[in-house]
């Protein structure tokens, strides 16, 4: 059977999710499209420049690719709703990922925020995918809002720190009944597919892929570990294997006696 | 709670003695150190950690591929007016100076930004001189309104002002301010701006924080190197770029180190900052503030400049002229010379070379 996730009305077989900022040269964004086969790549709307004809970041990205708009830069959820509506009537589609952040030290989002803003995109018939703090409380309020995904930071953008809240990510995708996406600090593949292993739906990298020497190649690592990953959890691995027989049974040993 | 707190604390604080007690050991450590306190930026900023300026770039050019990746964003300055009357020993504009005075039209401003428009730049920084009398913020406002037609992002580099005014420049589309201290040393700082309102050192102090408080999105700090001693008057722009900061985490912080050139009004610098210097500062911001964005004129000259994009700089200006008017015609006389006079297309080119990325818009019109 097809391994097939669906957000929105769109279905997807690749669970590496991409980006499009930090890149030495846009000419490697089709190229590590390629390579990595991601189907569904996010974009800022502020570096999209409309009017740059060829060079227009848009024109980078195939047809065949989703197009994810993100809401960068937005430090409340007026100015994201504004975001997103700009991006729709410029012709992005209909996705979008929230993303509102008024701390410019580490970069950390706002749920309250982004939840508003989810509300409001959500009822203006945009498939909403919030980019958040991993946070148990938030789960239930952003499934009621309609939130198609969720996307819970590993750890800072940028910050190729892998999954530190791994804890709280593990929660997230046991409890919530949604696509849990990791987005920001997976910077290595080893990550990818720990996080693939733990359950999540997909991952989202972007400053590992677009930063490194070979952002081609790297996005074809990424890809892979996603694979392994997803195969290692949908194969149901066992975990940690104790070393079996035990010389005497100190707890359970009466047990026998009682024949 | 201001700024001036942290200025009264360090005023006699005797930087020597510091860095006479820096040790190697010392260096090292805060080179490897993910957050650094201000002891450790200010031991970066010692003459002994000079000798450690290559480790220091490796790391800087780490921590600005990692946040910023590789891409520069690029920004073109307009000069409004070269009305001012402020008496700054070392500016061009200096109210004493014999120039030719001029202030662009609201029609003139329109065909220097149809020029500038041509090169494809989306980031505008517009600057005047301190003459409210001339260049009001009601002039500005309307220079805003036009420049916001043609491009993504209109910022500014005025005279200080009120938070009310700021506001209503921040409602007329101006996104980002500009505001250089020139020297956080008061003494100095009396010496050199010796009549108009710019005298007022504790007003200039303030205003980067004001413009914080009425809504600024990007904010620009530094000193201008030359004036007063140079590790000092770093060490103070790292700490007042640290203090907003923290204060207002929403703002997107910039720093930018001006430094003399001589050809200025003739004025010779107290405290010659090199290139050495210049490289050691900006790697020693990086690693105190990994996030803050440090812009780069075109007071440097190409070759400098295209070495520091190497290391750590994220902002850079291309294609900019500094004489009023000077776009579309040949304007009048400029504030400072221009070292680097390479076209928008040159740039772009050299920073292809480079691997790096150039941004020209980094911006929406909701912020």
């Amino acid at each position: 059977m097809k391994d097939v996730f669906k957000i929105g009305n769109k279905e997807f077989t690749n669970r590496l999710f991409t980006g499009t900022g930090k890149f030495a040269s846009k000419k490697f964004i089709p190229l590590m499209l390629e390579a990595s086969g991601s189907e569904m790549i996010t974009v800022a709307l502020r570096r999209v420049d409309f009017s740059a004809g060829d060079e227009n970041i848009l024109s980078y990205i195939p047809k065949n690719v989703v197009l994810l708009p993100n809401t960068s830069g937005a430090r409340n959820s007026a100015e994201a709703v504004r975001i997103a509506n700009i991006a729709r009537e410029a012709g992005c589609g209909d996705f979008i990922k929230i993303e509102v952040i008024n701390d410019s030290r580490y970069l950390m989002p706002d749920n309250m925020e982004t939840l508003k803003a989810t509300e409001i995109l959500v009822k203006d018939g945009f498939t909403v995918l919030p980019y958040v703090m991993p946070d148990v409380s938030f789960i239930k309020r952003f499934e009621d809002a309609g939130a198609a995904a969720i996307m819970p930071l590993g750890s800072a953008i940028g910050s190729n720190r892998g999954i530190r809240t791994k804890e709280i990510i593990s929660m997230l995708i046991e409890l919530s009944r949604l696509p849990i996406i990791v987005d920001a600090g997976i910077g290595r593949p080893s990550q990818a597919a720990e996080a693939m292993e733990m359950g999540a739906a997909a991952v989202l990298v972007n400053t590992a892929i677009s930063s490194a020497e070979d952002p081609v190649t790297a996005g074809k690592a990424f890809s892979l570990a996603v694979q392994a990953g997803r195969m290692a959890y949908l194969a149901d691995m066992r975990g940690e294997i104790t070393s079996g027989a035990v010389a005497s049974s100190p707890l359970t040993g009466f047990l026998g006696e009682r024949k | 709670m201001s700024f001036y707190d942290t200025i009264k604390e360090f005023k006699d604080f005797d930087y020597d003695a510091f860095f006479r007690r820096v040790s190697d050991d010392q260096v090292k450590s805060a080179i490897a150190k993910d957050r650094l306190n201000i002891k450790d930026f200010l031991t970066l900023l010692s003459p002994r950690a000079a000798d450690f300026i290559e480790p220091m770039a490796q790391k800087a050019r780490k921590l600005t591929k990692q946040y910023f990746g590789n891409v520069i964003g690029l920004y073109i300055p307009i000069y409004l007016s070269n009305y001012c009357t402020n008496e700054c020993i070392y500016c061009g504009f200096n109210c004493k100076n014999k120039i030719n005075r001029r202030k662009l039209s609201l029609e003139e401003i329109e065909i220097e930004a149809k020029a500038i428009k041509k090169t494809g730049m989306q980031h505008i920084l517009f600057l005047t001189g301190e003459a409210p009398g001339y260049t009001t913020p009601e002039y500005m406002g309307e220079a805003a309104k036009i420049l916001e037609k043609y491009f993504a992002s209109v910022s500014m580099e005025v005279y200080p002002m009120d938070v009310d005014d700021y506001k209503f420049l921040r409602s007329k589309g101006v996104d980002g301010l500009t505001v250089y201290q020139e020297t956080y040393n008061e003494d100095t700082y009396k010496k050199v701006h010796l009549s108009g309102r710019k005298a007022n050192y504790l007003y200039r102090l303030d205003s980067p924080e004001r413009g914080c408080m009425a809504g600024f999105r990007y904010v620009n700090i530094g000193p201008l190197y030359g004036l007063a001693e140079k590790r000092s008057e770093a060490f103070l722009a790292g700490l007042h770029a640290d203090y907003l900061d923290r204060k207002y985490p929403d703002v997107e912080l910039n720093i930018s180190l001006p430094r003399i050139n001589e050809a200025e009004g003739g004025y010779k610098p107290a405290s010659i900052m090199t290139d050495e210097d210049y490289v050691q500062f900006i790697t020693a911001y990086r690693l105190f503030m990994p996030r803050v964005g440090i812009n780069l004129s075109t007071r440097e000259t190409p070759e400098f400049r295209d070495h520091l994009l190497d290391i750590c700089v994220t902002r850079f200006s291309a294609g900019s002229r500094t004489d009023v008017g000077g776009y579309a015609e040949e304007g009048s006389t400029a504030q400072f010379e221009i070292s680097d006079a390479r076209t928008v297309p040159e740039i772009v080119h050299m920073l292809e070379k480079k691997g790096l990325q150039p941004v020209f818009k980094d911006w929406e019109q909701p912020f």
